[in-house]
């Protein structure tokens, strides 16, 4: 496993998270560090989702849990809720919860949207964009807030390819940029995804879940060339979905 | 049948006449009900969003009470009022006892756990399927429940109409602290009351038919509203699963 030495964004030791019977993670051991850009991988129920939400402080856990307070996060979901409104007042709900006034919110979600090349459709109402566009709004939703750490839940799994590949590029530039601390803090990424060429390209490291355990976290050049526990090896063959 | 048929023919000659007084009971039917609504709903509606989104101990008991309170009859409402408005009950100094006011609270009263109830049950659908990306972003219990009902807003217009029929039908409440004074609180379903004690059933049932006739025209012209601001807003589902960008 890989030992980050950089002062951790997030510490957790041996977190468990149970829904009612069933065991989401099962004492998952793991520290993050700034900067760092985390695959999340396993199959469907491993508990990708679950360790993210434990993340973003969307789910109670047991165990222990140190997070660096002062660095602001923003997540994004496989299917972003988008309110019935429109794109611009999506993006700056999300500033406008976070204590930015209301005028100011608008303004500087125009800029986000046009971050992401939606400065077009700002007015239109975000429930009518397609899939991808709902994805991108989110993104400048996530970008506005200029976190020091997003997290994203298969944020690319129900998009076509077009769109998929649209977003992914934002994912690249947004992992680039620096945060709202300056451009000596780059910002941390931590995504869940079933498309290993996404893992490849945008993950300086892997973590592989099963059944809510950790059983691999290794940079991305060991995990798909160094040896692997044997479930994480079949599914990088394609064996195991 | 010919009950059925002379009824018909009545109602129709009744809302051709323009006679004055029955339109003026429909007005008074429909002020009071649309007033009382507006009351519950300013209540109810809050209520019920925050009811949706929070999580206290009791939360249950508190559930299971507002439930119970859908089904309690109007009469019963209306004699809580009444005793509360009476000469000698708390609220007796204010005078509404047999007047619009009196009429109004009752119907409030009686229509608030409706719209409640409902309010919550589509504030909760809501919270189960998007509330944690609201958690996300920051939004505390209220601000969720305040966002994800007006999200639902038009889920919500049912909720209204639901409210307003339950109103605007019962006749329990507004006889015991109206009164069905002639000409200052009589409203339809008391004046269907008195008409069918009187025996002139055609002209109860013709009274009936025109108030469905108001309240029929009244959901069409919502139901227009709502699919008009759908189509403006867009009604399309916010999970949509591999479109074209």
């Amino acid at each position: 496993m890989s030992g980050p030495s950089a002062s951790p964004w997030v510490d957790l030791r041996q977190v468990t998270v149970r829904y009612g019977r069933v065991q989401a993670l099962d004492q998952v051991t793991l520290c993050i560090t700034p900067g760092e850009r985390v695959a999340l991988v396993g199959a469907n129920g491993s508990g990708k989702s679950t360790l993210l939400r434990v993340l973003n402080g969307l789910a109670d856990a047991s165990g222990g849990f140190q997070c660096n307070t002062d660095m602001r996060q923003a997540m994004l979901f496989q299917r972003p809720h988008m309110l019935r409104t429109s794109a611009q007042n999506n993006v700056a709900l999300a500033l406008w919860l976070r204590g930015t006034r209301w005028r100011d919110a608008r303004l500087q979600a125009l800029t986000a949207l046009q971050r992401v090349g939606l400065q077009g459709i700002a007015a239109q109402n975000a429930r009518t964009l397609s899939g991808g566009q709902q994805q991108r709004v989110a993104l400048a939703r996530a970008w506005a807030l200029r976190p020091d750490v997003l997290l994203l839940d298969e944020p690319t799994a129900s998009l076509d390819p077009h769109a998929k590949r649209e977003v992914e590029a934002l994912m690249a530039d947004f992992a680039a940029s620096h945060s709202a601390a300056g451009p000596a803090r780059p910002v941390t990424m931590v995504f869940s995804s079933h498309n290993l060429g996404q893992v490849k390209r945008l993950a300086s490291r892997v973590i592989y879940l099963e059944h809510g355990r950790l059983l691999a976290d290794l940079p991305v050049h060991d995990f798909f060339n160094g040896p692997l526990p044997e479930a994480a090896r079949l599914f990088v063959k394609g064996e195991l979905v | 049948m010919s009950t059925l048929t002379e009824s018909a023919s009545t109602a129709l000659q009744l809302t051709l006449s323009s006679d004055p007084v029955l339109w003026t009971i429909v007005g008074r039917s429909l002020s009071v009900s649309a007033t009382a609504c507006l009351i519950a709903c300013g209540l109810g509606l809050v209520l019920g969003a925050w009811l949706g989104v929070a999580r206290f101990s009791g939360r249950g008991a508190v559930l299971a009470v507002l439930n119970t309170l859908l089904a309690v009859p109007s009469v019963v409402v209306g004699l809580v009022v009444y005793l509360v408005l009476s000469r000698s009950g708390p609220l007796g100094a204010l005078g509404w006892l047999f007047s619009f006011k009196a009429m109004v609270l009752a119907q409030a009263i009686l229509v608030l756990p409706v719209v409640t109830a409902l309010t919550r049950q589509a504030v909760e659908d809501a919270e189960r399927a998007h509330g944690e990306q609201l958690r996300s972003m920051g939004a505390g219990p209220l601000l969720r429940a305040l966002l994800l009902a007006w999200d639902e807003r038009y889920a919500l217009l049912t909720v209204l109409l639901a409210s307003f029929g339950r109103a605007i039908s019962e006749v329990g409440a507004v006889m015991i602290v109206g009164g069905n004074i002639d000409g200052f609180t009589r409203v339809m379903t008391t004046a269907i009351a008195l008409e069918t004690s009187k025996g002139d059933l055609p002209l109860a049932l013709a009274l009936g038919i025109i108030l469905l006739a108001v309240v029929l025209a009244l959901n069409v012209l919502i139901a227009l509203v709502r699919r008009w601001r759908e189509r403006v807003d867009g009604s399309a589902s916010s999970t949509p699963v591999g479109v074209a960008a």
